[in-house]
């Protein structure tokens, strides 16, 4: 074997030694090890004592005990699981947590009324670390170890999923929200006639978000060309359905649908669908794609000069921090809004509006509000109501039934489930918002859309991009 | 012409790809060492750089003279101070080490700097481009990013082939004992090696925050096609894994032209392809057993 001496274009000397089975070896090993990734992190979570072995300190255990009971006997603590994603891709959904959580300590400090006994309320918080198998797994520890009374999770299908369906397993009962209504129930395998037992759900719905992106596209002058940006995953499966999701409305809607395909998360380049775009003269973008992703297309786009009026997003723009992300490219894009600070509501636990709740979270975190805040504590509303009102705490069948009977105005509005869309789905309404150049912040998230909910007032209407 | 646009687009994606295939190709040369925190280390780079310009409203190309010298000396002490320690344990050593490192950073990233993405700002230059038809244009940032590509891999190269250090680090990578009896200190080397190559890793995790933007979480998914550029153009040629980026980014913009789900596919199966027919890569001369 000849040594290279020379300089060349290569080192091959560096690698004198690497030979192929020497490197597979190696990589070889490097798949195994990421490979039990979950396993690994799985030994760790399944010691009672042991803390997560790859979240942050965000376990949270707060017992709560009845400083001084005027009258009324003292019962037992009642146990609250909460699951969200606190760390992980999804972790934006968790980002209010700890303020609410803090919140709900202060609430409960004095303890819950169910029927003149005062029980003290411990919150057992878990991290799904936005992995649906470790969501189900902390749903049982929550479920097995620490026999909680009732569970509480939210923050998109691959969260509240696997929990609820641990939940309905165990017979524990379960309120979930803040993922769409149809891949909550469908993607269970709900049946519509017979529905669930132990499981609830209240958010929106696909045709809630089509409804509102049709009516905020009708402000604006444009040819109904429409570009799709859906990823394959389980939103933009779902949003793509060519029966359930956006096709079909929107065909109807006299809009034409420009559908390149699903790609995969995390695509480096989108040159394909952009040139695809332009050729069809698409005026109008919609999608549910991840952040990073709408980043990449979004300044792509820009280079190739595809210039669309309208850009409706779900996902990547819910949070303010990922159109501060876009820079001076943020202006103009628009979104789906579950919550608002300007929402006409005000929470049954703790008697702020909308607007107090958000300047709350501003105080506490000095950071812009976001719409998980207002669903997060109204996951508390509900299971606190319907603990309150059970006729016996240690029948879970009585706290599911308790649940079922649930009509209560929260700070995300009235939930009931009576006349859901299926048994065990609740439907809160839904607006339509553009991001904006704001005051405090960047930007501020503009109600431009109201039809279902008229009382949230709009600040003016939908305004073509700016350059287009 | 569509195609055409496509290929071009690649070939400019490849830049960045060989951006971050270079550094995992000089530490597994030198130090036969697979750095499973590689992605991490490049976010970590991009959020050194956020913090910075937070700070101190720094222009973010000014604040990258900083952070490259940062991720220098990290890399340096990490390899001074804890790899070097593990290569005596066999192979499986440093991979757990890494592997362990990639989950601390992530998880150091999100109590920071939280879970929101976040994003560099480059000034103008992210969304202007050289029209050249109407269906071909060639943005002036990937362009940016493909040249720094290419300079950067010149300079190693000289410094490799030219210096004393580079003869130093040739010669450790060649047989360690040999190299220590000429009095070179391997841990230095080693050290030297990871350094270069985290600033390297700064220098593409700088350029992926302007191109997009990233989260505490994001890095692992960069590592997969820094291993893939470098295997398909060869282990332990530079100019290799430049070509090799270009023939993943081109692989994965002409598939997506098919459909855009084969995008990344494609890639993932050119990559498959290569190391089926030629296992040692494009550019790797000798095969070795």
């Amino acid at each position: 074997m000849e040594k290279q001496t020379g300089g060349g274009d290569r080192y091959d000397a560096l690698v004198e030694r690497i030979t192929r089975r020497n490197f597979i070896k190696i990589a070889g090993a490097a798949g195994l090890v990421a490979g039990l990734a979950p396993v690994l992190a799985a030994c760790g979570g399944g010691e009672e004592a042991a803390p997560e072995t790859t979240a942050p300190a965000t376990e949270t255990v707060a017992t709560t005990t009845p400083a001084t009971t005027g009258g009324g006997a003292t019962g037992r603590p009642l146990k609250i699981g909460y699951v969200t994603p606190q760390t992980g891709a999804l972790a934006g959904f968790g980002e209010a947590d700890t303020f609410v959580l803090a919140e709900m300590e202060k609430r409960f400090a004095d303890g819950l009324d169910v029927g003149g006994t005062t029980h003290p309320v411990e919150i057992v918080a878990r991290d799904s670390e936005s992995d649906p198998n470790r969501a189900a797994e902390v749903a049982g520890s929550l479920v097995l170890d620490d026999g909680v009374d009732l569970v509480l999770v939210e923050g998109t299908p691959e969260t509240t999923n696997p929990v609820s369906d641990t939940c309905e397993a165990n017979g524990v009962p379960c309120i979930s929200s803040v993922a769409p209504w149809q891949p909550w129930f469908f993607g269970r395998n709900g049946d519509p006639a017979a529905g669930f037992q132990w499981t609830y759900h209240f958010f929106w719905g696909l045709e809630d978000i089509i409804a509102v992106f049709l009516s905020m596209w009708s402000q604006v002058e444009t040819n109904k060309m429409v570009g799709a940006i859906w990823p394959n995953d389980g939103d933009g499966n779902a949003w793509g359905d060519p029966e359930l999701g956006f096709p079909k409305p929107l065909t109807e809607a006299g809009y034409t649908i420009t559908d390149p395909g699903r790609y995969p998360n995390l695509t480096d380049d989108f040159s394909a669908q952009i040139s695809e775009f332009k050729s069809k003269g698409v005026e109008i973008v919609t999608g549910v794609p991840i952040p990073p992703d709408w980043t990449t297309f979004w300044t792509q786009a820009a280079q190739q000069g595809f210039k669309p009026k309208i850009a409706s997003i779900g996902k990547a723009l819910l949070f303010p921090a990922s159109v501060e992300a876009l820079g001076e490219l943020g202006d103009g894009m628009s979104t789906e809004v579950w919550w608002s600070p300007t929402h006409p509501f005000t929470s049954s636990l703790t008697g702020q509006s909308a607007g107090d709740l958000a300047a709350a979270y501003t105080t506490a975190t000095q950071r812009q509000w976001t719409q998980p805040i207002g669903f997060a504590h109204a996951l508390f509303e509900v299971g606190a109501d319907a603990l309150s009102r059970s006729a016996d705490v240690d029948d879970k069948a009585a706290i599911a039934a308790a649940i079922a009977a649930t009509s209560l105005d929260t700070v995300v509005g009235n939930i009931t489930w009576e006349g859901g869309p299926v048994p065990n789905v609740a439907k809160t309404k839904l607006v339509g918002g553009q991001w904006s150049p704001g005051t405090d912040f960047p930007y501020d998230l503009v109600i431009v859309e109201n039809a279902a909910l008229p009382d949230v007032p709009t600040g003016g209407t939908l305004r073509p991009i700016p350059g287009s | 012409m569509e195609w055409v646009n496509a290929v071009v687009q690649g070939i400019l994606l490849g830049g960045l790809y060989a951006l971050f295939a270079t550094g995992l190709s000089l530490v597994f040369g030198v130090m036969r060492l697979v750095n499973l925190a590689h992605g991490d280390l490049s976010i970590l780079a991009a959020f050194l750089l956020v913090a910075i310009v937070d700070a101190t409203g720094l222009d973010p190309w000014i604040g990258l003279a900083l952070v490259v010298p940062a991720l220098f000396v990290i890399g340096y002490v990490l390899q001074y101070g804890l790899l070097n320690r593990t290569l005596a344990g066999g192979e499986l050593a440093p991979l757990l080490v890494t592997f362990g490192l990639s989950i601390i950073l992530q998880n150091v990233l999100l109590e920071v700097f939280t879970a929101d993405s976040r994003g560099l700002d480059a000034g103008s230059i992210e969304t202007s481009s050289i029209r050249i038809s109407d269906q071909i244009s060639i943005g002036w940032f990937p362009l940016v990013t493909f040249i720094v590509s290419i300079v950067l891999l010149s300079v190693l190269q000289l410094a490799l082939s030219r210096t004393r250090t580079g003869r130093a680090l040739r010669a450790t990578a060649d047989d360690p004992r040999t190299a220590q009896l000429q009095g070179i200190d391997n841990r230095r080397i080693y050290a030297l090696a990871m350094g270069i190559a985290l600033a390297t890793v700064a220098l593409a995790g700088v350029f992926l925050g302007m191109r997009t933007t990233f989260g505490p979480a994001i890095g692992p998914a960069r590592l997969i096609f820094a291993f893939e550029a470098v295997i398909i153009g060869g282990l332990g040629s530079l100019w290799g894994t430049l070509v090799g980026g270009i023939v993943l980014g081109v692989a994965q913009t002409v598939g997506a032209q098919i459909s855009p789900g084969w995008g990344v596919l494609t890639g993932h199966l050119v990559f498959l392809a290569v190391l089926a027919t030629r296992p040692t890569g494009l550019f790797s001369r000798q095969v070795r057993q």
